[in-house]
């Protein structure tokens, strides 16, 4: 893992300027994101609540690059993805986002190690090294005694805990989780969390997560809440 | 490369009754395809297996009438021709009307004329030697178990009454395309029985069907053919002449819509087993939605997921293809076996082989078009909704 470089440290990771984002829907416009400013540090741990509705989901996928805003500026480490085409979009993703999903979404076809390699096959690794590092992050995630498992053999938790493998594999530079514990039960969420934290804190990833659960704040560095399209305040935890 | 290759099985088999059930009407697709085609082939082999260098002159108003049998001297001395046969249609019943073989009263220089035909000359001076003698092809001979020797009834339809014939010789035909599924005996033979019975419309005696010439050269044919009708022109029965090729396709084209009729009808059972492929297609396809969705969240791009399903299309086609092409001989052999060897010549062709191959792929490429097309479509925000 390459965790953070001294240079980065200080700055902000993700840089968001008067980002609006509407749904047009005939004659009728909805405004989704009415203007958001916010930053987010590198290796910081946002979590970013809100009814439902608000526009969480809009957002985390604004910064993800799967989602164009009206105006505004979102710069990731310095770049403005807002101006890169789908194809430098697609190519920037695949080098610096890990996504994990509330259904976690892997491939039903794939075993958890394929599942964790795919990801590595838009980064020129030879197939030794990936299946390398497939083994090393499922192993990080306590699965390695499930590599050969389907996804509809493993339990909840266990597919999320591929999919985090999945999103760490690359070591990009920022993972976004889109209510990752929303389809788990406690302890499988719990265990969810603390693996967050543990890349947050041991290997210094940047995560921002959306989330519903008051226990998910615990893990985080900074809460945001969004409403109706607007921050709400910003207010630090665990500093 | 492996990868693509794994995950397009791996996605191609995760229905797998419906699966199955494509691959079925697949090969079952190709082997009719297969078949029909085979059908066609051995139509035209029969035609095309017939020599231009030979001539069959005719009844200049209709096969059905007769030429005298004088005019072999007078064509045999015409330039460029080197030998002269005749022969006669019979048209016998051999205990059931379905056993339909061919019968002709021939020449005895028959065989010196059908140099395709293989008769040693011991069975062939036997066969002159019996005035009821007949000679068979291997390929009717297999059929009905005819043996050197065996008497034979025929009942005849133009000729009434029963005729016996005793087996003198079986020929062999020069290579495997050539059809043997005739039989030959004495042109004096049914002549003399003619010569016998009381004059009728149908049968008056010395007349024959056609005359069959070998000539010197087979360019000069045009010419020759002309010669021979100028010849006649003006006698009491006017001739036809043309290469035995024409004469034979001449017989084929009679049933030239039927031809193209199964032609159509071959393709079109492509063309439906095209739909059903493309509309498996696009369901499998849209129920991975989600999946794609996340694929190209991850960065995969469009071209890449396309290729995916191409792959996972031309996969499923050719398996299914090669199960029907596979299945196509042995059901082309049981065909002859059922239709009582309508088709004495029914081999799968090499071009028919090569059409199903064709005919497989396009199946597999052109039904993953959509679907393909689609992919490039999907927005990752609203596939990553999609519930499946
Ligand atoms: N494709 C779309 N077309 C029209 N409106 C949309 C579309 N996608 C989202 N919206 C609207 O944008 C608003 C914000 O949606 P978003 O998914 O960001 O909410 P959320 O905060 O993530 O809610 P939840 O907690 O329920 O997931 C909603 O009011 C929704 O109706
Ligand atoms: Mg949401």
């Amino acid at each position: 893992m390459r965790g953070n470089s001294g240079a980065n440290l200080d700055i902000d990771l993700v840089r968001i300027n008067e980002l609006r984002k509407s749904y047009f829907r005939g004659e009728q416009t909805v405004t989704v994101l009415k203007g958001i400013n916010l930053k987010v540090q590198n290796g910081g741990f946002t979590a970013l609540m809100g009814p439902s509705g608000s526009g969480k989901s809009t957002l985390l996928n604004l910064i993800a690059g799967i989602d164009k805003p009206d105006s505004g500026r979102l710069t990731v480490s310095g770049i403005d993805i807002t101006s890169l085409s789908e194809s430098d979009l697609a190519e920037w993703r695949s080098q610096n986002i890990g996504f994990i999903f509330q259904f976690y979404n892997l491939m039903p076809v794939l075993t958890a190690a394929q599942n964790v390699e795919l990801p590595l096959l838009l980064l020129n690794f030879t197939s030794k090294a990936r299946r390398s590092r497939a083994r090393m992050v499922l192993e990080m995630v306590g699965l390695e005694d499930r590599l050969d498992h389907y996804p509809n053999e493993l339990s909840g938790g266990q597919q999320q805990r591929v999919a985090i493998a999945r999103a760490i594999v690359t070591d990009p530079t920022l993972i976004v989780a889109d209510e990752p514990t929303g389809d788990l039960d406690r302890q499988s969420a719990s265990d969810v969390l603390d693996l967050l934290q543990r890349l947050n804190l041991e290997v210094g990833k940047t995560i921002i997560m959306v989330t519903h659960d008051i226990h998910a704040t615990r893990s985080a560095k900074d809460v945001i809440h969004l409403d109706k399209g607007e921050l709400v305040e910003n207010k630090p935890l665990a500093y | 490369m492996l990868f693509i290759l794994n995950i397009s099985l791996k996605n191609a088999f995760r229905h797998k009754i419906r699966t199955i059930l494509t691959l079925l009407g697949l090969a079952v697709a190709l082997l009719a395809f297969g078949l029909l085609q085979t059908v066609i082939t051995a139509w035209y082999s029969k035609a095309t297996s017939a020599s231009t260098a030979r001539l069959v002159t005719r009844n200049a108003t209709s096969l059905i009438f007769d030429l005298p049998i004088y005019y072999k001297d007078q064509i045999r001395g015409i330039k460029g021709i080197t030998e002269v046969a005749h022969a006669q249609w019979f048209g016998g019943i051999y205990k059931l009307p379905k056993n339909f073989f061919p019968q002709f009263a021939v020449s005895s220089n028959y065989l010196d004329v059908y140099s395709d035909f293989i008769l040693t000359d011991e069975k062939k001076i036997a066969w002159i030697n019996e005035k009821r003698g007949a000679i068979v092809g291997r390929q009717l001979a297999n059929r009905f178990n005819f043996k050197e020797g065996d008497r034979i009834q025929l009942k005849g339809t133009i000729y009434p009454g029963n005729w016996e014939f005793i087996i003198k010789g079986v020929y062999e035909g020069s290579d495997d395309t050539k059809v043997t599924d005739r039989m030959f005996f004495h042109w004096d033979y049914l002549n003399s029985y003619i010569l016998g019975i009381p004059k009728n419309n149908l049968a008056a005696p010395n007349n024959v069907g056609v005359f069959i010439s070998t000539i010197d050269d087979s360019r000069n044919a045009a010419r020759i053919s002309d010669n021979i009708d100028t010849f006649f022109k003006n006698s009491v029965a006017p001739s036809y002449t043309e290469t035995e090729q024409a004469f034979q396709l001449g017989f084929v084209a009679m049933s030239d819509q039927i031809i193209e009729a199964i032609r159509t009808v071959s393709y079109v059972i492509v063309l439906i087993i095209l739909a059903v492929m493309a509309n498996t297609m696009s369901m499998s396809v849209r129920e991975r939605t989600r999946e794609l969705a996340t694929m190209k969240a991850l960065g995969f791009k469009p071209s890449f997921l396309s290729t995916l399903i191409f792959s996972e299309s031309l996969l499923i086609a050719l398996i299914g293809g090669s199960i029907g092409m596979l299945l196509t001989p042995p059901s082309a052999s049981a065909f002859q076996l059922v239709t009582d060897n309508i088709f004495p010549v029914f081999a799968v062709s090499q071009k028919t082989v090569m059409l199903q191959i064709i005919c497989a792929s396009s199946v597999g490429v052109l039904a993953a078009i959509a679907p393909a097309i689609n992919v490039f479509k999907i927005k990752v925000v609203d596939g990553l909704k999609t519930v499946t």
